[in-house]
């Protein structure tokens, strides 16, 4: 029997009481959200909290909304949410192609995106995914609030920006004109973590890419975005040579580890392929040419 | 800790450990041993109860997390010696071999059928796709639940109630 080792349990039922408990409790304590990937991981004794603050009364963080130009998503949205909506569908695609690969609908219905997010597990489908969209997190404290992006946000494996006595409480994705989005994954088994996976976003600008993205999963410390893939693809017109010029610096700029995953040969040629594959949906979605 | 929920329609207050998993609270404490425990890392999906309506796998909840929530276990689906048009399924169309997976099984098709009266094959293999079958009788499955969705009664249990 699995069980984790003890430890005192508060209900948090605002964000301003989160945000004190874990001031008073200090760094022993661990928010718990979905506790889809906090459980089993203290089950193992992999995380071994003195307080677990739950954070699932906190009903000011469940929400995706648009506002000042930005599609905003309160992190305790589940992935069923980030699933069914609306909004994030005509918006960013990718969103709707990561959650159907992403555990199960009975785990979805559970797991949050900012338990996600700070989990900071490097093969996770929506930090790849908000790598992808440039996003920025909200992060809030008795102090106030500071916002940092995707790239600053995962420090390391499994370890995020916010601090012993802060709270992610916001995604923010900025909205631009003529975008579309699509995830590519690579997985053992239906709803496993990523072999890889490779998101990208493109913004149209008529028959020219005007600005272009790739996040990869799984094939270093951090989710991963290929900074150079976004420089050949300002202004380029879309080929598929382009995507496969892309697919190859995807290729060259990570560093995938052998694993009972997949060796790093092969997980290089899927950063390769899932680049280009990816690339290619997302501009036939934002060209309106997607089968 | 002292943890107050609902359990099917009936309150329970329990002094519990807070580490206490939802499913070790409704077997041991509760006795309802129709919630079944299997592979301890939320994959398997046999221990699926329903919170608030919402099938969730609760060898991956805490006890105190659920606290002041309404829970169905399968013990709940039958009322007043009326079984739920689900039971009736997985019994006119032999929905379970060994029956190890089915209360998780049934309590999902129950949520599914609340959402969506009248599913596509195809929906209701995507609800029960967090569910392991090891005797593989996912046909039979699924041919209960449409047989469930074709004859729903008046009685209705979960997210609906």
């Amino acid at each position: 029997m699995q069980v984790p080792a003890p430890f005192e349990y508060e209900r948090a039922t605002s964000v301003e009481h989160a945000i004190s408990l874990r001031e008073r409790l200090g760094e022993e304590a661990r928010f718990i959200a979905g506790g889809h990937s906090l459980l089993p991981m203290m089950k193992l004794r992999l995380a071994n909290p003195e307080y677990l603050i739950d954070i699932n009364d906190c009903e000011e963080l469940f929400y995706i909304r648009e506002e000042a130009g930005e599609i905003r998503i309160g992190a305790m949205t589940r992935h069923r949410e980030l699933l069914d909506s609306d909004l994030l569908q005509q918006h960013f695609p990718i969103f709707r192609d990561a959650e159907e690969v992403i555990a199960d609908p009975v785990v979805r219905n559970r797991g949050t995106l900012g338990g996600s997010l700070c989990q900071a597990d490097p093969s996770e489908d929506l930090s790849a995914v908000c790598t992808t969209l440039d996003a920025s997190c909200v992060i809030k404290s008795t102090s106030g609030e500071r916002v940092v992006s995707m790239h600053d946000f995962h420090v390391g494996p499994y370890e995020t920006a916010v601090g012993d006595a802060e709270m992610l409480t916001e995604i923010r994705i900025p909205l631009k004109p003529n975008g579309s989005s699509a995830y590519e994954k690579v997985e053992r088994r239906a709803g496993d973590w990523a072999v890889v996976s490779a998101g990208a976003a493109v913004w149209m600008d008529g028959g020219t890419i005007a600005e272009g993205r790739v996040g990869l999963a799984a094939v270093g410390a951090n989710t991963t975005g290929i900074g150079p893939v976004s420089d050949v693809l300002r202004g380029a017109t879309p080929s598929e040579e382009l995507y496969q010029q892309a697919g190859d610096i995807a290729a060259a700029n990570c560093s995938p580890q052998t694993d009972q995953r997949g060796s790093a040969e092969y997980k290089t040629h899927l950063a390769m392929e899932l680049t280009k594959r990816a690339l290619r949906r997302s501009v036939a979605r934002a060209t309106g040419q997607e089968a | 800790m002292q943890v107050n929920m609902t359990v099917n329609g009936k309150e329970v207050s329990e002094e519990i450990e807070p580490r206490h998993l939802l499913v070790h609270f409704i077997r041991d404490q509760l006795g309802l041993t129709g919630t079944h425990w299997g592979c301890d890392t939320s994959n398997c999906g046999t221990c699926v109860v329903l919170v608030d309506g919402e099938p969730t796998k609760s060898c991956t909840t805490l006890a105190a997390m659920t606290g002041g929530h309404e829970v169905t276990t399968v013990e709940g689906l039958e009322v007043d010696n009326v079984l739920d048009p689900v039971q009736e399924g997985f019994m006119q169309c032999h929905g379970l071999q060994c029956g190890f997976c089915t209360p998780g099984m049934m309590l999902t098709a129950r949520a599914l059928l609340d959402k969506n009266p009248n599913p596509s094959e195809e929906v209701i293999r995507e609800a029960i796709s967090g569910q392991i079958c090891r005797c593989t009788g996912y046909s039979t499955i699924v041919r209960s639940i449409q047989w469930a969705a074709n004859h729903e009664s008046a009685v209705s249990i979960g997210s609906a109630s």
